[in-house]
C-alpha cells in the first residue's frame, strides 16, 4: 500500500516519458491524474490510520510496514512504514504536488519533461518520509536534490544555472556529511545495522559521549543545510528566486521539511542523550535563523528572495521547538510535547503557507517577469483575486490567529518558554518583524497607484528567455493592465490557503495524529 | 597447498581467455579482410565463458593452487566475471573504430591477452608471478595504446611505455628487497616472515612493489600517463586502458595489503591511505578545469582510485573490506565504461560543448550519461553508490575516519565537474558556446557540431551501463551476498 503510493508518481514519470508522442497538455493531465491518484490513496491510509493512545510511533505502532532486506551485509533494508510524524507530511506531499501540477497546466516549456521530473521528485520525497532505513532515507533524500537539481537548472529564470549549481553543491555536502553520521551510527550500533527502528530501540554508541557529539555534529550539519538554519541557508534565496514557481513551492514546501523531519526521526530519537546535551545549541541556531531570516527578510527589494528568507525565519522556529524538546532537565514532559507537536504543526502549516506564496509569486513573474518591489504597485485593482490570494497568504504566514501558523508558533511558545524563556522571548520578536514585513509587502505591491512592468526596449532589464533551448516568446502584455489569476492558478492556490484556513480553526484533525508520536519523540529523547 | 594435475579445473575462466586469444589469432590468419568480426565474435564467446565458468566457480571455497602461487577466492573470482564481461562489452565498443582495419584481429587479441593479465594479477599469491602478471597486463596495452598509429597516440603510447617500464624496474627493486629481507616470494610464507625483518628493506620493499600495482591502477604519484593516454588514444581503448588494468590493480593491491603486508613494522596501510588521499585529491582538482571529455574522464577515473584504494588500505582491518571491494570494483567498471562510451558513441565530440551539441537530438543519451556521471558521483541509487558506502563503512571500521572525510570533501568536490558536463548536455548549450569554451579543445573536427551522428552500439552499451548501474545498485544485496557468501 505504501510502497504503492511511493512509485506511483516514479510509473506515471516513466510512462510519460516512454510516450513521446503525448501532447504537452495531454502530460500535463498525466501528472495531474497520477498526483490525485496518490493523494487520494493518502488519503485514504490517513483515514485508516490509528494514531493509537499515549505515546506512539518512532519504534511502535508503525503502520502500513514493509520491510525487506536490500543490502544484507550491513543490514540495510527496504523498510518503510508510516507514523504520526511522517503521515502529516506525506499528505503535505500529496497536496503540494497536486497544487503544483494544477499550477502548471499551462507549461509551455518542454511539459512532458518538466511533468516526469516533477512526479519522480514526488516519489523521491515520499519515500524520504516513509523511509524507516537510513541508507534509503539517504537514497530518497539524495534523489530529491538530484530531481531539483534538474528543474531549477531547466526551467529556471535569470541566473538559473549558477543557482542550481549553488543548490546542489551546498545540499550535497550537507547530504555527504549526513552520510558519514550514518555510517558512524551504524558501526556504532550494537548489531551493526542501518535499520531507524532498532537503533532508536537501542540508541547507538552507549558508552561514547565524544563520538555521540561528533555523529550528532556530522547530522546535524546535514540537515542543517538542507533545513536551512544560520549560517548554511545562503543557497536558498538563489535557489528560490531562480527557480520556476512550481519548483519553489515544491523546494520550501517539502524539501525543507526533509531537513528539520530528519532532526525528529533521526536525530532526536537515535541520540537522545547527545541531543540533551546540545539541545542549547539548537535552540540559539533556531533563535538566530529566527531573527536573521526576519530581519534579512525585511531588507529585501524582491518579493521571492523575501518569501524565501520568511523560511529561514519559519525553520528557525520549528528548531527551537526540538530543541526545547531535548531541555529534559528544565521543563517537564507535557511541555516538551507540546512544542514538539507545534514544531511538526509548523512543517505542515509552512509547506500549505510558503506553497501558495511562491506559487502566487509566480503570477509576478509570468505577467512582468520580474519580482522586484518598485515595479509593481496597486494591484488590488486590476486583480482582485490575486489580491486576495495573496493577502490571506501572507496574514496566514504572519501567524495570525485562524491560521495554521498561528497554532504552531503558540505551540512552539508555549512550550519552549517553560525551558528557554530567554530564547523564546527574543524569538517572540521575530513575529513582529515578520508581521511587519509582510505588511510592507502587501501594502508595496497592492496599495497606491497601478504600477505594471512594462517590457520593450524600454525595459531596460534584458527580456530573459528560459534557459532551455526551446525559447518561449516573451508575451507582451497589453500595457493596459494585467491578467487577474486564471482559473488553474486559483485552482491551485486557493485549496492550500483554505486547508491552512481549516486547520488553524479545527486543529484536532491534525493534532490527534502527530501529538501521540510527537509524545513518543520526547519519551525517547528524555531516555 | 595442491599442486599438479588437479588444480588445472580451477582455471578454466583463464583458460577460456588463452584459447580465446590463441584461437582468434588462428582464426584471424585464416579469414579474408572483410571477415574479421568472426574473430570478435569468437573472443566475445571466450569472454562470456570464461565469466561463465568464474560465476560457477564463485561459491566454491578459497584455494591456493600451484604451490600457492595462485589464489582463487572471491576477489578473484569477482575480478574475472568483471573483466570477462567489460572486455566482452569493450570489444564491441571498439567494434566501429576497428572494423576493416588491417589489423583488426590483433587488437581483439590484444585486448584478451591484457584482460588476462588483469585477472593474473588481481590472483597473483607469489610475488614473482606479480611480475610476470604486470608484464601481461601492460606490454599488450602499449600496442593497444598506439594502435591507431596517429602522432598522438604515438606519443602517448611512448608516454605509456617510459613510465611502465621505470615503474617496472621500481616494481623489481621491491620484490628484490622483500625477498633479500624474507628469502621467499609466496605471499603466505611472506606474511609469517615478513615482519621479523629490517624495517628499511620492508620498506623498500612495499613502496617498490605498491609502485607496480599503483601504475596499473592510475594512482597517485604514477598517474601522468592516465590523461596523456586516455586523450591521445582512441576513445574505445581509452576505456578499457583506465577500466580493465585498474580493475586487477587494485585487486592485487588489496591482496597485497590483506597477506603480505598485513602486519608489518612499517605502516603500509597509512601509506595506501595517503596515497588514496592524494589519488581523488589530485585527481579532482585537476579534472576541475579539463573541456575535453577525454582528459575530464581520466581525471575522474585518478580519483575513482583513491576511493578503490581506501578499502585497500583497511584490508587487513576489517571484514567489511571484501565485500565493499567487490561492489565497487563491479560499480566502477560498470559506469567507467558507460561513461566512456558516451564519448564513443559521438566520436567527433571532444569537448564538452561539443558532445551536448551533438548529444541535443538524443534525449535518452543524455538521461543515461547523466545516470552514469551522477553514478561516478555516488549518488543513489546507482552501483557506486552502494560501492561508496560500503567503502566509507569499511574504512570507518578500519579505524580511519580522517580518510572519510577527505573522501567525502572529494565526492562533494567531484561532482563540480561532472556537473560541468552534465549541465550543458541537460539543459542545451546557448547559442554561441564556442566563445565560451576558448581555444582549447576547439579544433577543426569540433566545427561540425550540429551535423555529428550519434552512433549505435556505443549508445546501446551506454544504455545498458546505465541500466546495469541502476540494477546493480538496486540489488548490490544480492550481489555482495554471493560474493560475501563465500569469504
Amino acid at each position: 500500500m505504501l510502497t504503492v503510493v511511493i512509485f506511483l508518481p516514479l510509473l506515471a514519470a516513466a510512462v510519460l516519458l516512454a510516450a513521446p508522442r503525448l501532447g504537452g497538455r495531454a502530460a500535463i493531465g498525466v501528472w495531474v491524474a497520477a498526483s490525485a491518484a496518490d493523494l487520494a490513496l493518502i488519503g485514504w491510509m490517513w483515514w485508516r490510520f490509528d494514531p493509537g493512545e499515549g505515546a506512539s510511533g518512532v519504534v511502535d505502532g508503525l503502520a502500513y510496514e514493509v520491510d525487506l532486506q536490500w543490502i544484507p551485509t550491513v543490514d540495510a533494508g527496504y523498510h518503510v512504514g508510516v507514523d504520526g510524524l511522517s503521515l502529516p507530511l506525506l499528505a503535505l506531499t500529496g497536496v503540494l504536488f497536486l497544487a503544483c501540477a494544477i499550477y502548471s497546466l499551462r507549461e509551455p516549456d518542454r511539459p512532458r519533461t518538466y511533468a516526469a521530473l516533477f512526479l519522480f521528485l514526488q516519489t523521491a520525497c515520499l519515500g524520504t518520509f516513509a523511509s524507516l532505513d537510513l541508507i534509503l532515507f539517504f537514497v530518497f533524500f539524495d534523489l530529491t536534490i538530484v530531481g531539483m537539481y534538474f528543474v531549477i537548472s531547466g526551467w529556471g529564470h535569470g541566473n538559473a544555472r549558477a543557482s542550481a549549481l549553488k543548490f546542489f553543491l551546498y545540499t550535497f555536502i550537507g547530504s555527504l556529511a549526513l552520510l558519514v553520521g550514518f555510517i558512524g551510527l551504524f558501526l556504532g550500533s550494537d548489531e551493526r545495522t542501518f535499520d531507524m527502528v532498532a537503533l532508536a530501540a537501542n540508541p547507538p554508541l552507549a558508552d561514547s559521549p565524544v563520538a555521540r557529539g561528533l555523529v550528532l555534529l556530522a547530522i546535524g550539519l546535514g540537515l542543517a543545510v538542507k533545513t536551512p538554519l544560520f549560517p548554511f541557508h545562503t543557497w536558498l534565496p538563489d535557489a528560490h528566486t531562480d527557480a520556476p514557481a512550481a519548483g519553489s513551492a515544491v523546494l520550501a514546501g517539502i524539501l525543507l521539511k526533509l531537513g528539520t523531519y530528519g532532526f525528529v526521526r533521526i536525530a532526536m530519537p537515535i541520540l537522545p542523550e547527545a541531543w540533551q546535551r546540545w539541545a542549547m545549541v539548537a535552540v540559539v541556531v533556531g533563535v538566530i535563523s529566527v531573527l536573521w531570516g526576519a530581519f534579512v527578510a525585511l531588507a529585501q527589494t524582491d518579493v521571492k528572495r523575501m518569501i524565501a528568507y520568511t523560511s529561514v525565519n519559519h525553520m528557525g522556529y520549528v528548531l527551537l521547538g526540538l530543541g526545547a524538546a531535548g531541555l529534559v532537565a528544565s521543563a517537564d514532559e507535557g511541555a516538551r510535547t507540546v512544542a514538539t507537536v507545534g514544531a511538526m504543526y509548523q512543517m505542515v502549516s509552512h509547506g500549505l503557507l510558503t506553497g501558495a506564496l511562491f506559487l502566487l509569486s509566480g503570477w509576478l513573474w509570468s505577467r512582468g517577469h520580474t519580482y522586484a518591489f518598485d515595479r509593481w504597485g496597486g494591484l488590488a485593482r486590476p486583480a482582485p483575486v490575486f489580491a486576495a490570494c495573496l493577502a490571506v497568504a501572507a496574514f496566514g504566514s504572519l501567524g495570525l490567529p485562524g491560521f495554521s501558523g498561528f497554532v504552531a508558533e503558540f505551540q512552539v511558545f508555549t512550550g519552549a518558554l517553560q525551558a528557554t524563556p530567554v530564547a523564546t522571548l527574543i524569538a517572540v520578536v521575530g513575529i513582529l518583524v515578520t508581521a511587519g514585513l509582510f505588511l510592507l509587502a502587501l501594502q508595496r505591491l497592492l496599495t497606491g497607484d497601478t504600477t505594471v512592468p512594462s517590457h520593450g526596449p524600454a525595459d531596460g532589464g534584458e527580456p530573459v528567455a528560459p534557459a532551455g533551448g526551446t525559447v518561449t516568446a516573451v508575451r507582451a502584455e497589453p500595457m493596459t493592465g494585467v491578467r487577474d489569476l486564471r482559473g488553474h492558478e486559483t485552482a491551485s492556490i486557493v485549496p492550500l490557503l483554505v486547508l491552512a484556513l481549516l486547520l488553524g480553526i479545527l486543529p484536532g484533525v491534525l493534532l490527534e495524529v502527530i501529538e501521540p508520536a510527537a509524545a513518543a519523540v520526547v519519551e525517547l529523547v528524555g531516555r | 597447498m595442491s599442486g599438479g594435475g588437479e588444480a588445472w579445473p580451477a582455471l578454466l575462466p583463464e583458460a577460456l581467455l588463452l584459447l580465446g586469444a590463441v584461437g582468434g589469432l588462428l582464426l584471424g590468419l585464416w579469414s579474408p579482410q572483410h571477415r574479421q568480426w568472426r574473430v570478435r565474435l569468437l573472443a566475445t564467446v571466450a569472454c562470456l565463458g570464461s565469466a561463465g565458468a568464474a560465476a560457477v566457480a564463485l561459491p566454491d571455497p578459497a584455494q591456493r593452487i600451484f604451490e600457492g602461487t595462485w589464489v582463487v577466492d572471491t576477489a578473484t573470482g569477482v575480478v574475472r566475471i568483471v573483466v570477462a564481461l567489460g572486455v566482452a562489452v569493450l570489444l564491441w565498443l571498439a567494434a566501429p573504430s576497428l572494423a576493416g582495419h588491417p589489423r583488426e584481429t590483433e587488437a581483439y587479441v590484444l585486448m584478451l591477452l591484457g584482460g588476462l593479465g588483469a585477472v593474473a594479477l588481481a590472483a597473483s599469491g607469489d610475488l614473482l608471478l606479480l611480475v610476470a602478471a604486470y608484464l601481461l597486463a601492460s606490454v599488450p596495452l602499449y600496442a593497444l595504446a598506439g594502435f591507431a598509429k596517429e602522432s598522438t597516440g604515438t606519443e602517448a603510447t611512448m608516454k605509456y611505455y617510459l613510465m611502465g617500464a621505470f615503474v617496472g624496474v621500481l616494481l623489481l627493486v621491491g620484490v628484490a628487497a622483500l625477498v633479500l629481507a624474507s628469502g621467499t616470494t609466496g605471499y603466505s610464507e611472506l606474511a609469517a616472515l615478513l615482519p621479523g625483518s629490517s624495517p628499511a628493506l620492508l620498506a623498500v620493499g612495499a613502496v617498490g612493489v605498491l609502485a607496480g600495482v599503483a601504475f596499473k591502477a592510475g594512482s597517485v604519484p604514477v598517474h601522468f600517463w592516465v590523461p596523456d593516454v586516455t586523450a591521445g588514444t582512441t576513445p574505445p581503448v581509452a576505456a578499457y586502458l583506465t577500466t580493465i588494468p585498474k580493475i586487477g590493480a587494485v585487486a592485487a593491491a588489496f591482496r597485497l595489503l590483506a597477506e603480505p603486508f598485513a602486519a608489518l613494522p612499517v605502516d603500509v596501510p597509512l601509506l595506501v591511505a595517503v596515497v588514496a588521499a592524494a589519488s581523488m585529491t589530485l585527481g579532482n582538482l585537476a579534472a576541475f578545469a579539463q573541456t575535453d571529455v577525454l582528459r575530464l574522464l581520466a581525471y575522474s577515473t585518478v580519483s575513482q582510485v583513491g576511493y578503490l584504494f581506501m578499502v585497500v588500505a583497511v584490508a587487513a582491518r576489517t571484514d567489511l573490506a571484501v565485500p565493499a571491494l567487490t561492489i565497487y570494483l563491479a560499480g566502477y567498471a560498470v559506469t567507467n565504461i558507460g561513461a566512456f562510451a558516451a564519448v564513443v558513441a559521438a566520436p567527433a565530440a571532444r569537448t564538452i560543448t561539443d558532445w551536448a551539441t551533438a548529444a541535443a537530438r538524443h534525449k535518452w543519451l543524455v538521461v543515461s550519461l547523466v545516470v552514469c556521471l551522477l553514478g561516478l558521483v555516488g549518488t543513489p541509487p546507482t552501483a557506486v553508490f552502494v560501492g561508496k558506502l560500503a567503502v566509507f563503512a569499511a574504512t570507518w571500521d578500519g579505524a580511519m575516519v580522517w580518510l572519510v572525510v577527505v573522501a567525502a570533501v572529494n565526492t562533494v568536490a567531484s561532482l563540480f565537474y561532472y556537473l560541468r558536463w552534465i549541465a550543458p548536455a541537460f539543459v542545451g548549450v546557448p547559442a554561441a558556446p564556442a566563445s565560451a569554451e576558448g581555444p582549447v579543445g576547439t579544433g577543426p573536427r569540433t566545427a561540425a557540431g550540429t551535423a555529428q551522428e550519434v552512433r549505435r552500439v556505443p549508445a546501446v552499451v551506454l544504455h545498458a551501463a546505465a541500466v546495469a548501474s541502476l540494477v546493480l545498485g538496486a540489488w548490490a544485496g544480492v550481489w555482495m551476498g554471493v560474493t560475501s557468501g563465500s569469504v
